[in-house]
């Protein structure tokens, strides 16, 4: 029964989407209020439709009803409750109606707090989401139906892939949508500015917050998704460049640069055309990395199981929505009037550096991910595109990005003054210069990448705290003064900084942790001790331990230091019986200062066992880093201006609602 | 190009404002393409390639067994890789029964990482399609092959040599098109 009532409440939600498309936007054209404001009950009633259907797909997997083909083919009555409820957005179908779900909250979210929105922007901003809506439950309905049932029911169910049954994973895929859908939001804003024909830093203050969101989620996601990596694939790296991470981090390039570009608008009413094509190009991206995992067109370990039917479709939807919108781009976008003037070094000549440097970034990115579908389409070649090519490309883009990301926020705007403002970051440069010589010193003639690295550290870092300095003429009134300046200080500049600086400390957890690393990788006796960096690993025992739902067989590893003992680590390989699968369980143990790793393999036969030991020096900050960008995130989201005029003052508990959904 | 878009007035370089479709447009058809190309079809190192060497036991309750000297007896074979934990196996396992019933074709099959009471159970419920087959219960001959997923299949020549590799699960389309004229062409009795 339950299943039906999902499936009945997606159908439902189809038909009033179908209603909140088209009514309101005939409404906004014809200036006829009743149709109009039939966009945001109509919002309302689909989230609550997609809540049905999501939680009645949910409570089949939580009760194990195996008379569900989703259940069947995706969870085991043994599965621990945690997964059986991830295993709702473990896979296609269940992820399809996460999406689904986020995408309405979003909309209930502005038919909610967006009252004192423009009557007409309100409506057509509804009905472009609405459209999307729409494409995703076609799409689900008739491609991917989550409710599909079996008869009879089997016995117990297939399991879900050992690799996703992690706690940090089954949180990862719903942070990810939060971040993709969002980009939604700035998409409608944009189709419905498009339509309307005008942007103005009125639309620009909206669109601000909502891309934040969405930012704020989507870093949060692809932390988790590279955290997840690092601990449980075992490898002891951090970022792979599969195609489905590019999926995530091409839209987090093209979303960064569109939360700076869309500052311009707001502040300086410019760059108008150029911010509307980076909002349609951003949900773009997310819907193109739905459409890379789904197709089968490229490989990949995060690939769902594809079929060319559901290709097809999605590809439709894309040439769609995405041609569409740039159709209506080509044609409405001259006629947008531009705003104030600036020279190229001032403020808004630093963004637009930025917005090409991540632009740029953001189509390399794209070029290595399809590069391997574009030969094997033209020469039928296969070759696949790795890090090698990524970091080629990528780095030189990222150095002089972080160069000019200390000097940007000290530029005025309409015309800055670049000698006064590097003036201003001599202690940035002397810091820089320290780092650079230190890390120079300590490797005796080291790779220059690492020296470089080190010194965008101390330059970004010293640079960040100089601008705030400056903001608040710090030594040069006295301290009450700054402090009352502290404290008049909008929200969002703090929030800049904070961003900032968790860019420096990114940084710096990939410089350091890729130049000061020491490993062993070899076979270990239990009793033979190896040292790795100033540790010292000792294998002490190997033995198997029941799991769960597997079986383990479990090293146990004494770290000292200094011969005195630091840590017992204790990573496993698990056997799953359903389906069969072999995965490592890493043991880690990580602190600001350095993280331990270790990782135990096959036995040799011959009484061995291949171990892989790691020490990586501060490459925790690399996530911390990411989190503080995204704490600057949130406290730019608390910024006065956003709560002044427009009611988001409950943006934050929204946030946290939508995401508390999500969870439960 | 931005500090022209931004500043650009009404009407001109209306080119750079239709780019951004006429570069999508071109992606999609990439796009397109890309759905016709199955990106897991690697071409095999193995064609051509005499069969790796083993000897496997059989599955239990079945008399015999399948070892690389079996498929050196001058005679066209379909060795199949397959798993009783393996979902596709079944969706292929009909066409195999029926290939069997016909008698133009012998196939071997190789029972992949598998418990072999697993196995024989699996093919004592949906029937045995199989003259001999091999419990690979470590995976060892599989990796010989270059297995990476079941179900597999290979066409073997008369002479022991590795003549065609299908991925996934074998279709009817792939029977009639491929396998059987490619056995024919190999000499075999089909």
């Amino acid at each position: 029964m339950i299943a039906e009532t999902g499936h009945f409440a997606m159908i439902l939600a189809l038909a009033v989407a179908l209603v909140q498309g088209t009514l309101p936007l005939v409404g906004a054209q014809r200036n006829h209020l009743p149709w109009m404001a039939m966009a945001g009950p109509a919002a309302l009633a689909q989230c609550l439709l997609a809540a049905i259907a999501f939680f009645s797909l949910m409570t089949a997997h939580i009760v194990s009803d195996f008379s569900v083909l989703n259940v069947v083919q995706n969870s085991h009555s043994a599965k621990p409750m945690l997964y059986k409820v991830a295993g709702v957005w473990g896979n296609h179908e269940g992820s399809l109606l996460l999406w689904i779900f986020i995408l309405t909250v979003y909309g209930a979210a502005v038919a909610l707090f967006g009252r004192n929105l423009p009557a007409g922007l309100r409506a057509r901003v509804l009905a472009v989401q609405a459209w999307i809506a729409i494409g995703f439950l076609l799409f689900t309905l008739l491609t991917s139906n989550p409710f599909v049932r079996v008869d009879p029911a089997p016995a117990d169910g297939q399991g879900l892939n050992p690799l996703l049954q992690d706690p940090g994973l089954a949180f990862h895929p719903p942070f990810l949508y939060l971040g993709y859908v969002g980009f939604s939001m700035a998409f409608a804003f944009a189709i419905a500015a498009l339509i309307e024909g005008r942007v103005d830093p009125a639309w620009a203050r909206w669109v601000r917050p909502w891309t934040l969101v969405a930012w704020c989620f989507l870093t949060t996601g692809i932390a988790m998704g590279s955290w997840w990596a690092y601990y449980t694939l075992g490898w002891g790296g951090w970022w792979y460049w599969d195609p489905v991470e590019n999926a995530s981090f091409m839209p987090w390039l093209a979303g960064t640069a569109l939360l700076h570009s869309a500052i311009v608008v707001e502040k300086r009413d410019s760059l108008k055309s150029w911010t509307i094509l980076l909002a349609i190009l951003t949900f773009t991206l997310s819907l193109l990395g739905t459409f890379l995992v789904r197709s089968g067109v490229l490989t990949s370990v995060h690939a769902f199981a594809s079929d060319p039917a559901r290709g097809i479709f999605i590809l439709a939807f894309l040439v769609l929505v995405v041609g569409g919108s740039l159709v209506l781009f080509a044609v409405r976008a001259p006629t947008l009037q531009s705003g104030g003037l600036f020279a190229p070094l001032s403020r808004e000549g630093a963004l637009v550096l930025n917005n090409l440097l991540l632009a740029t970034a953001c189509g390399t990115v794209l070029l290595g991910t399809l590069y391997p579908l574009l030969l094997d389409a033209i020469t039928g070649e296969k070759v696949s595109v790795g890090p090698p090519f990524f970091n080629a490309v990528f780095i030189p883009l990222m150095v002089p990005l972080i160069g000019a990301l200390a000097i940007g926020p000290l530029l005025a705007w309409k015309r800055g003054d670049l000698a006064g403002a590097i003036g201003r970051l001599k202690a940035a440069f002397a810091f820089a210069a320290i780092m650079a010589l230190g890390t120079w010193w300590w490797l005796s003639n080291g790779p220059l990448l690492a020296v470089l690295g080190m010194a965008l550290v101390g330059w970004l870092a010293v640079g960040v705290l100089v601008e705030l300095a400056e903001r608040l003429r710090l030594f040069r009134v006295p301290l009450a003064e700054s402090w009352a300046r502290a404290r008049h200080l909008p929200r969002a500049t703090y929030g800049m900084s904070i961003a900032h600086f968790g860019v420096a400390l990114v940084v710096l957890g990939i410089a350091a942790s890729g130049t000061w690393q020491s490993d062993y990788l070899g076979v270990l006796k239990p009793g033979q001790t190896v040292t790795v960096g100033p540790y010292d690993f000792t294998l002490q025992s190997v033995g198997p331990v029941p799991g769960p739902n597997y079986q383990a067989m479990r090293g146990t590893f004494l770290v000292s230091r200094d011969g005195q003992p630091v840590a017992v680590m204790q990573p496993e390989t698990r056997r799953y019986p359903v389906p069969p699968m072999d995965t490592t369980s890493s043991a880690l143990r990580a602190t600001p200062i350095a993280d331990l790793y270790a990782v135990i393999g096959e036995p040799d036969g011959k009484g061995g066992y291949a171990a892989r030991l790691y020490h990586k020096p501060l490459v925790s900050w690399i996530w911390l880093g990411a989190m503080v960008m995204v704490l600057g995130g949130l406290v730019s989201l608390s910024d006065r201006r956003h709560r002044v005029g427009a009611p988001s003052r409950r943006k934050g508990a929204l946030a946290g609602a939508a995401v508390e959904a999500a969870r439960a | 190009m931005l500090g022209r878009i931004a500043t650009m007035s009404l009407g001109r370089f209306m080119l750079v404002y239709a780019s951004p479709a006429v570069i999508f447009a071109a992606v999609a058809m990439l796009l397109y393409q890309g759905l016709s190309l199955d990106p897991r079809v690697i071409p095999s190192v193995m064609i051509d390639k005499p069969v790796p060497t083993f000897d496997l036991p059989p599955v239990a309750n079945h008399t015999a067994g399948l070892s690389s000297a079996d498929l050196h007896k001058g005679q066209v074979v379909l060795v199949n890789v397959f798993a009783s934990w393996c979902v596709s196996c079944r969706v292929e396992h009909p066409l195999l029964l029926e290939l069997k019933r016909q008698g133009v074709l012998p196939v071997y099959g190789i029972a992949y990482k598998d418990n072999p009471k697993d196995s024989a159970a699996w093919l004592a419920q949906l029937g045995d399609p199989y003259s001999r087959t091999g419990a690979d219960v470590s995976g060892r001959v599989g990796i010989d092959f270059g297995v990476y997923g079941v179900p597999e299949s290979y066409l073997i020549g008369k002479d022991g040599r590795i003549a065609y590799k299908q991925i996934g699960p074998i279709t009817p389309d792939d029977l009639q098109n491929k396998i059987l004229p490619l056995a024919r062409k190999l000499g075999g009795q089909g």
